[in-house]
């Protein structure tokens, strides 16, 4: 199916990893490049089958290495560019992202994350929270992390993650999984217009201009140390601008749930019966991770009487969460690595933690 | 009086932190004699490589993209497929190009990318102090092969310019030097071509060019000069190996 407009009237019955590329396109991305790898094959073969169409290319890199640095030329050019991959593909990636960070180039990376470490697994997984927030590969480097838990948000976080990434020139990760990739559901393909700011680094040849650069090398004196100061301002302008969150049923809420992703779509599930069983509990869910909603967190974990941070991995995000409030006692952490945790599962562990007996 | 040497457009007045009797620099006045020549200079974007010339930008006043080792291939590939009427350019060493980044150029090589690879072999690492390069001599000693390279551990030296060759999306490969003032105007030539080719939508191709690196070969300059004439050459023999006619989709 070719992407829809955006803003047209209809909803559109898609798959996640479908939906991202439907957003990708209505952005204005018309260069991907990438390297197959399971559980996100669908993203490549349908750019494959689309770009063209557009007016734009696609490309199967010889390797993920080959792919970031593709995504680095041409973001270099200015061209709004993506790529997808998975666990080990994502790691051959780090220095090339390490390398945008620090020339300040935007991107978006898709991350459709599996079970690992090493080759590890194709089950859904979150064990990649830590790679995807807080590292860039090596150096003092961040990626902006979003993630969806919605086919909706599939679409549409992947619009805003082109938006951010050229607001501030720095790559931009979407962090699914297998399940959210696969999951079919109708979404709204809400109007939208690409926030394309102007791009006057960008190479296009010197003609009539002087030549421009661009570089992550600083030899000179004291160089690099500005140029750091230079990007930490950056991700401190991004900590205070562009956390987004969704407060989910936390009207007088004894216990707050935190998960990301497909955790807190099942999470929701989960804290519905529970209301039902008159356990008042809700969840706040960080739609982006980098920059993670401390305040909110921190808001949330001085109001409530426990936390429950639920993630499918042995426990990452919980760091995070302890980061933000001093109330680490009330602090309770449930992890299903490489699988999805079930709606009773959850339900369960609310149960536990409001006194109630299974 | 008519002035015989002056500085082409392209290269900016700046002083080569190069060593003396390196051969980045001649090789820097190539490229921007020919990028003048043709009145490319406003049209193109070049590729530093990480290696001793990674500050090619601080010499060409060009438009210029940093990669990280090895990867300039797949960067112009990025660059050229968003701007497929501009000219790109990437200009490597040994370790950079035949080492780390031999999966990129070769695939980038095979795939008929059309762009310009200017390859810089000067058989050592320079920029890290003279360890073992892939294109290192038998019995060369490096720092990182002290009793001289041995084909038992080592391997044995490539010939990227041949190997490149073989493969269909090559449109030219070419090897030179510029040891003597003849040897320039055929690397001159070899260049020119290089563009050429990538103006008329050939396909891929690679200048590569025997140089110096006196400072790691621990030779004076002119005798750096002889070695690449002898030795170098002997191994890694000048010439064309491949120049395509006609475009094969023409
Ligand atoms: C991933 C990575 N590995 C290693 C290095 C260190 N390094 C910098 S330059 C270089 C070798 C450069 O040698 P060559 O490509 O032959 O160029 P030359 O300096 O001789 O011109 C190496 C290994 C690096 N920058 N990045
Ligand atoms: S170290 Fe070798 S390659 Fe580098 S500038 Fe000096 S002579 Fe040239």
């Amino acid at each position: 199916m070719s992407a829809p407009a955006a803003g047209a009237a209809k909803r559109v019955l898609a798959k996640g990893n479908e939906a991202i590329c439907h957003g990708a396109i209505a952005a204005g991305c018309r260069f991907y490049y990438g390297y197959p790898i399971t559980p996100q094959n669908d993203i490549p073969e349908y750019m494959a089958a689309h770009m063209a169409e557009h007016g734009g290319a696609f490309l199967q890199a010889e390797s993920e290495v080959a792919t970031i640095n593709m995504i680095l030329g041409t973001s270099s050019t200015g061209n709004r560019v993506m790529t997808s991959s998975s666990g080990p593909g994502i790691s051959l990636m780090q220095e090339g992202l390490s390398f945008m960070v620090g020339s300040q180039l935007p991107a978006v990376i898709v991350n459709i994350s599996r079970s690992g470490p090493g080759l590890g697994g194709i089950a859904p997984s979150q064990g990649d929270y830590f790679q995807a927030t807080k590292v860039a590969g090596h150096g003092d480097a961040h990626l902006i992390c979003l993630a969806p838990h919605s086919v909706q948000e599939m679409y549409s976080l992947t619009m805003l993650a082109f938006d951010l990434a050229d607001k501030y020139r720095n790559p931009a990760m979407i962090l699914g999984d297998a399940i959210i990739g696969q999951m079919k559901e109708p979404y709204d393909p809400v109007p939208y217009v690409p926030a394309v700011p102007d791009k006057p680094w960008a190479l296009t040849g010197a003609r009539g201009r002087a030549a421009r650069h661009i570089k992550s090398m600083f030899l000179k004196d004291g160089e690099i140390e500005v140029h750091n100061w230079k990007l930490r301002d950056k991700f401190r302008k991004i900590r205070e601008e562009e956390v987004r969150f969704e407060p989910y049923m936390l009207d007088g809420a004894k216990i707050g749930i935190v998960a990301f992703g497909t955790a807190a779509r099942v999470a929701k599930t989960s804290i519905q019966s529970a209301r039902k069983e008159g356990i008042e509990v809700g969840m706040l869910r960080p739609i982006t991770l980098f920059p993670f909603p401390e305040e909110q967190v921190r808001d949330m974990a001085s109001g409530v009487q426990k936390v429950l941070v639920v993630e499918m991995n042995t426990g990452q995000m919980v760091e995070d969460v302890r980061r933000s409030t001093p109330h680490h006692e009330r602090i309770h952490f449930f992890g299903k690595p490489c699988a999805v945790p079930t709606p009773d599962e959850i339900l369960e562990q609310i149960r536990l933690l409001a006194g109630r007996k299974g | 009086m008519k002035q015989v040497f002056d500085r082409p457009r392209t290269l900016l007045d700046a002083r080569f932190h190069y060593c003396p009797g390196c051969h980045h620099g001649t090789i820097h006045r190539i490229i921007a004699e020919t990028l003048d020549r043709m009145e490319l200079r406003e049209n193109t974007i070049g590729i530093a490589p990480v290696g001793c010339a990674v500050m090619l930008y601080d010499y060409m006043d060009i438009d210029i993209l940093e990669a990280p080792h090895g990867r300039a291939p797949a960067l112009a590939t990025g660059i050229k497929r968003s701007l497929p009427d501009r000219v790109v350019f990437t200009y490597q060493g040994d370790g950079d190009l035949a080492s780390i980044g031999m999966g990129e150029i070769v695939h980038a090589a095979n795939r008929g990318e059309n762009i310009t690879v200017v390859f810089v072999n000067n058989t050592t690492y320079g920029m890290t102090g003279g360890q073992m390069a892939p294109t290192t001599l038998l019995g060369q000693k490096t720092t990182t092969s002290p009793f001289g390279r041995d084909f038992r551990t080592e391997g044995y030296p490539i010939r990227m310019a041949e190997l490149l060759a073989g493969l269909e999306g090559v449109a030219y490969s070419t090897r030179v030097t510029v040891s003597s003032p003849a040897h320039i105007r055929k690397a001159k030539e070899a260049i020119r071509k290089g563009f050429e080719m990538q103006l008329k939508g050939m396909g891929f191709s690679i200048i590569e060019v025997l140089s110096t690196c006196p400072t790691n070969w621990g030779m004076k300059p002119l005798d750096a000069q002889k070695r690449v004439l002898g030795e170098m050459a002997e191994y890694f023999p000048l010439g064309v190996f491949k120049e395509r006619k006609q475009a094969d989709f023409a």
